[in-house]
């Protein structure tokens, strides 16, 4: 009698059996230990069963035990910080950790959508295509289904608690990925001095060595691993980053990692970030980024229990977990018969080796033989037995030319079924770099081959198989890429590793044949993580596909969270061979960023809430708050829109402040205009040349408003120009367009007249601008000011003075957005509350009040100012809008004289600005942008004229008003135009675009 | 996330440069006198090509500094970056 087998291996493996760690599946408690990853807690506590496939909710359980696996994604942690499709196999074990299984419903044992599989012949490839696509307009049904049905998880409904930072990084070398062949190119490079980063996914460096049990020199190859890396933390320009994956291989040799920092916890430590981005800038990069090893295509290879074999020898050699007490395993070649040696050296009964090879000989096969491991060869599994988890397995031999293997059938009861059909070289990030990839026929493998970056790989990455082959190609990429950086450096000595026994080639068998054609009786799973079937590919290929990126996208292989590390290669095997070509002809998928799923926490890193955007505050703004203002975005700016009172909604808020601004004054900030100082002899060629109109002539302390055009004649901006000195005039620009109007006054000045003097600044927030408007505007400035002659005369409409309101240094300049009697007063912008408080004060007599962005929005109207972007749209000329008198064609030249002339902006029918003048006693406004018609009775789809660009309660004249742009407008005055709404047709008549005090006698005044 | 030579500053990130287009566009003298599809030519039509080609650029988040680029529009190799009025460099052997 045999002591009971327990799958957690009572020694061996690098995990802390003294630090027991609790954690919670499924509701249901468990334990293990520091050192294991979620994964290797579950199969150690005998847990086979931990998720429902995507399409058919079949039962399924740990396949792999790294970034490849297709099943095991769980929801980890809860609530707030709660993470869907996180793989099990790389979620490090800590004390409390809870996670859950997805893709169930109501359990994992019992799942409804199970179904699906009875089903399954009405799911074919290019289900979802075939199927939803009727009848039209359905889809928003379907969809509501299929995710219940397919769902991967749900992401949090709380906002992230914690917190994730971004860091930029240079280095001389990067080293990706810290297995034998990385921690010699490392201690290469390091050696030679260079400034090395080695990043690694695990949490602890080492690779393969920490569960292959290999020797270097005779002693445990960790030990080795452990001297190196205390070599490289000695040295001061190394940085290595365990727990950090290298995720993206973008231009110029910059990469994007990650790195988990604090995901090995129940939460972050405080002031701890979670996760840190890493975006590295490295002159070489050397990949040494490993290989996946790559299932066999048999038929129901999906049954919990069926697993890598290399993985089931990592459970066991890292976590002393066996992931089963008798196994079977499958192979096509010499390297998984280590995996099956360990096992059975760790214990576990092995029943028997089933390799697809005919006569499959070599020390490998000998020394399982010698152990008396039963070795059946030219004998495939042809099928696999159990439920929720597995229970056998058919073998039978293989018949040359024959789809099916039906002869010496015999049967196996197993618990465990390792299956290994090669490795697959980790090429994802090569690829990214933009190098070039090429086929290995001997290995079934593609490999990297031209690099177009600064790039190496190295290891089993490179196709190297062999741990004295690795090392040595690594220290030679690690030395030649620091000796590329100018440093002067030879490959370190290296550890002797074990000899290498000879190999046999390996068999590739894409399919392998069971008793029925492929797709008859069960199913051969390629892509587990989507579902995708050998027969479904086939399907797929005889209904026409023949690109590999078309069957991606309509099988869904490849797809999803593991982006198909385990499938990729047997589809596009599956693929040529069903389309009689060669798999270099079919080619890869593009292998694009992130090689894992990278959090959006991490991409977004602080930028998040208040900081997504900055905000632009004038200084005027504590005040607007205080006064309890309604604020609008105005790209960064925030403007006050209007100052509701107690009781007042918008509309009644807004009223009080026309009037105000018409009848007595009112005051505004208008401190966020765009603002350019232009200074240099060559300024006014300069205006003349970006502006329509002329300002050589204009005169010193004289304003002029102005429109700049792009060069294909339309209006860019427009704004009031004043002549501070001969050389020196002040632009203002609209609010939002102040950036681009800059960096476009910049591209002419320094690449199209690169002889004229000038030179540009933005002051834009060196100044505050505290407008009055008003009848008593002028009062109210008397009240400020002693050393400014505010008579007509002397300080005329469209002219500045300079001198000193309420104590302070201004620039005060008569100009009007209004239609009213206007100032703008200009300050420091440190002195703009105070100039405003002091306004406040003096007009309290004359009732001051503060109007908003929508009460300047409703003056301007009424007087018909254009604003640009609300009655331009980047196809309006000067000439559309009315304006003609502005364009100087007299100048030989300025930015978009030759584009007005182009034959299309001449036609007279074009858009026009006009007024629009509802019916008596209309009193709703129309909506702005309803398109306008001739005929209100004409047949759909009617004739447009054109549409309302402003429209407004105007409180001067009681009655709604709008501005639009209407073909042919300036011949239409007086004609009715409709404007067909959803619960009315209104009737409008085209008027002059300015609806108060057309002669100008009030801004004048 | 190309890594950018600006000619006043140095290597910087992609970041704080902008694209602006095709450059060596010369601005017509005689535009007055030309027909309008050949100022549509000089307005409107820009080369899309797949191998080398002159770039402006602006280091807008930095000296705020427009100069001129030879970039590879696969590789993204940057061959070159230089100040405006210098001479552009030739186009790499053997490419277009
Ligand atoms: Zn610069």
């Amino acid at each position: 009698m045999t002591a009971p087998f327990d799958l957690r291996r009572p020694e061996g493996g690098r995990i802390d059996r003294a630090r027991a760690m609790r954690f919670v599946f499924d509701g249901a408690g468990y334990s293990g230990y520091a050192g294991d990853t979620l994964a290797s807690a579950l199969l150690a506590n005998g847990v086979r069963l931990v998720a429902r496939s995507f399409k058919y909710h079949r039962p399924r359980g740990i396949a792999t035990a790294g970034a490849e696996e297709p099943n095991a994604l769980v929801q980890l942690r809860g609530n707030a910080r709660s993470e869907p499709n996180i793989r099990a196999t790389q979620v490090e074990l800590y004390d409390g950790l809870v996670a859950a299984s997805q893709n169930r419903w109501p359990s994992l044992e019992l799942d409804l959508g199970a179904l699906n599989s009875v089903f399954a012949k009405l799911l074919p490839a290019g289900f979802y295509y075939k199927t939803f696509m009727w009848p039209p307009g359905f889809w928003h049904f379907y969809e509501r289904l299929v995710r219940r049905m397919a769902g991967m998880g749900r992401a949090a409904d709380a906002s992230d608690p914690d917190r994730y930072d971004h860091r930029w990084a240079h280095c001389d070398v990067l080293v990706v990925g810290a297995g034998p062949s990385g921690l010699a190119a490392a201690l290469a490079a390091g050696r030679a001095g260079a400034r090395v980063i080695l990043c690694d996914e695990q949490a602890e460096p080492g690779g393969s060595l920490l569960g292959s049990g290999a020797t270097l020199d005779g002693a445990p190859a960790m030990q080795w691993a452990g001297a190196v890396l205390a070599e490289l933390g000695a040295l001061p320009d190394v940085t290595v980053l365990p727990r950090t994956t290298a995720f993206g291989y973008y231009d110029h040799n910059a990469l994007g990692l990650v790195e988990r920092v604090a995901d090995h916890a129940a939460e972050p430590l405080p002031g701890q970030p979670r996760q840190r981005l890493w975006l590295v800038r490295a002159r070489q990069v050397v990949l040494a980024t490993g290989a996946i090893e790559r299932p066999l295509v048999f038929r129901d290879n999906d049954r919990p229990g069926v697993m890598l074999a290399d993985a089931a020898r990592t459970y066991l050699g890292r976590y002393a977990v066996a992931c089963g007490r008798r196994a079977v395993l499958f192979t096509n070649n010499d390297h998984a018969y280590d995996a099956a040696l360990a096992l059975h050296a760790g214990g576990v009964d092995l029943a028997a080796i089933v390799d697809l090879r005919a006569e499959p000989g070599g020390l490998r096969v000998d020394a399982a033989r010698a152990r008396g491991l039963r070795v059946i060869a030219g004998r495939a599994v042809t099928a696999t037995h159990g439920r929720s988890s597995v229970t056998g397995v058919d073998i039978a031999r293989l018949q040359e030319g024959s789809d099916l293997a039906v002869l010496d059938r015999e049967s196996i009861a197993c618990d465990l079924v390792l299956n290994s059909g090669g490795w697959t070289p980790s090429v994802h990030l090569f690829s990214q770099s933009g190098g070039r990839l090429r086929y290995d026929e001997a290995t079934g493998a593609f490999l990297p081959g031209r690099a177009v970056q600064a790039v190496r790989a190295a290891g089993s990455c490179n196709g190297a198989v062999a741990l004295k082959d690795c090392l040595k190609q690594g220290a030679a990429a690690g030395a030649a890429a620091a000796g590329d950086c100018g440093f002067a450096a030879a490959p370190p000595a290296l550890p002797a590793a074990e000899p290498e026994p000879e190999s046999a080639p390996m068999r590739l068998l894409w399919v392998v044949p069971s008793d029925a054609p492929v797709g008859h009786k069960g199913k051969h799973f390629v892509d587990l993580q989507n579902d995708v079937t050998a027969a479904d590919l086939r399907l797929a290929a005889r209904e026409g596909y023949r690109s590999v990126e078309h069957l991606k996208r309509y099988t869904t292989t490849g797809m999803g969270t593991d982006q198909g590390k385990t499938s990729n290669l047997a589809a596009l095997a599956i693929l040529a061979e069903a389309t009689g070509r060669e798999i270099p002809a079919v080619g890869t998928t593009t292998f694009r960023p992130p090689y894992t799923p990278v959090a959006m926490g991490a991409l977004t890193g602080r930028t998040v809430g208040a900081l997504l955007d900055p905000a632009r505050w004038t200084p005027i703004h504590r005040w607007h708050v205080r006064a309890g203002a309604v604020f609008e975005n105005v790209g960064q700016w925030q403007r006050a829109r209007y100052y509701p009172q107690a009781g007042e909604d918008m509309h009644r808020a807004l009223a009080r402040e026309l009037h105000a601004a018409r009848n007595a004054v009112g005051i505004f900030d208008a401190s966020t205009l765009g603002k350019i100082d232009v200074k240099g002899p060559d300024a006014a060629r300069f205006l003349d040349l970006v502006y329509t109109n002329s300002w050589s002539k204009l005169g010193i302390g004289r304003c002029r408003y102005g429109f700049m055009l792009r060069e294909d004649g339309y209006v860019f901006d427009d704004g009031v120009t004043t002549r501070l000195a001969d050389d020196h005039f002040l632009v203002s620009t609209t609010t939002g367009n102040a950036a681009p109007v800059l960096s476009w006054l910049e591209d002419l000045l320094q690449m199209e007249w690169t002889e004229l003097k000038v030179r540009l600044t933005s002051v834009t927030e060196e100044y505050a601008v505290v407008t009055l408007s008003g009848p008593f505007a002028r009062r109210v400035l008397t009240e400020l000011t002693a050393d400014i002659d505010l008579e007509p005369k002397a300080f005329p409409f469209m002219s500045l003075s300079h001198g000193t309101v309420a104590g302070i240094a201004a620039r005060v300049f008569r100009v009007s957005f209004t239609g009213e009697l206007s100032y703008e007063v200009q300050v420091k912008a440190s002195y703009g509350l105070a100039l405003w408080n002091a306004c406040m004060e003096a007009g309290e007599k004359y009732g001051i009040t503060p109007y908003g962005t929508e009460a300047m929005h409703v003056l301007r109207a009424e007087k018909g100012y254009v604003i640009v972007g609300q009655e331009t749209d980047g196809t309006v000329t000067p000439y559309d809008l009315g304006m003609g008198w502005i364009v100087n064609d007299n100048k030989p030249d300025f930015i978009g004289k030759r584009g007005l002339r182009r034959a299309d902006l001449q036609r007279p029918d074009r858009k026009q600005l006009v007024g629009l003048r509802l019916e008596a006693g209309e009193r709703r406004k129309l909506p702005e942008g309803a398109h306008l018609v001739a005929d209100r009775d004409a047949v759909p789809p009617m004739p447009m004229l054109g549409h309302v660009t402003s429209s407004y309660w105007s409180v001067a004249l009681d009655a709604p008003i709008a501005l639009a742009m209407i073909k042919g407008g300036r011949a239409r005055m007086g004609e009715t135009v409709y404007a067909p709404l959803p619960d009315r047709v209104a009737a409008a008549t085209v008027v002059e675009p300015c609806f108060w005090d057309p002669e100008g006698k009030r801004l004048h005044g | 996330m190309l890594l950018i030579h600006c000619p006043w500053c140095g290597p910087r990130e992609e970041v704080e440069f902008r694209c602006g287009g095709q450059g060596h566009i010369a601005r017509p003298a005689d535009a007055m006198d030309i027909s309008d599809a050949e100022y549509a030519r000089y307005l409107f039509m820009r080369t899309n090509p797949k191998g080398w080609h002159y770039e402006r650029w602006n280091h807008v988040h930095g000296c705020r500094r427009w100069f001129n680029a030879l970039r590879h529009t696969v590789t993204h190799e940057i061959r070159a970056t230089y100040r405006p009025g210098e001479k552009k460099p030739p186009l790499p052997d053997g490419t277009t």
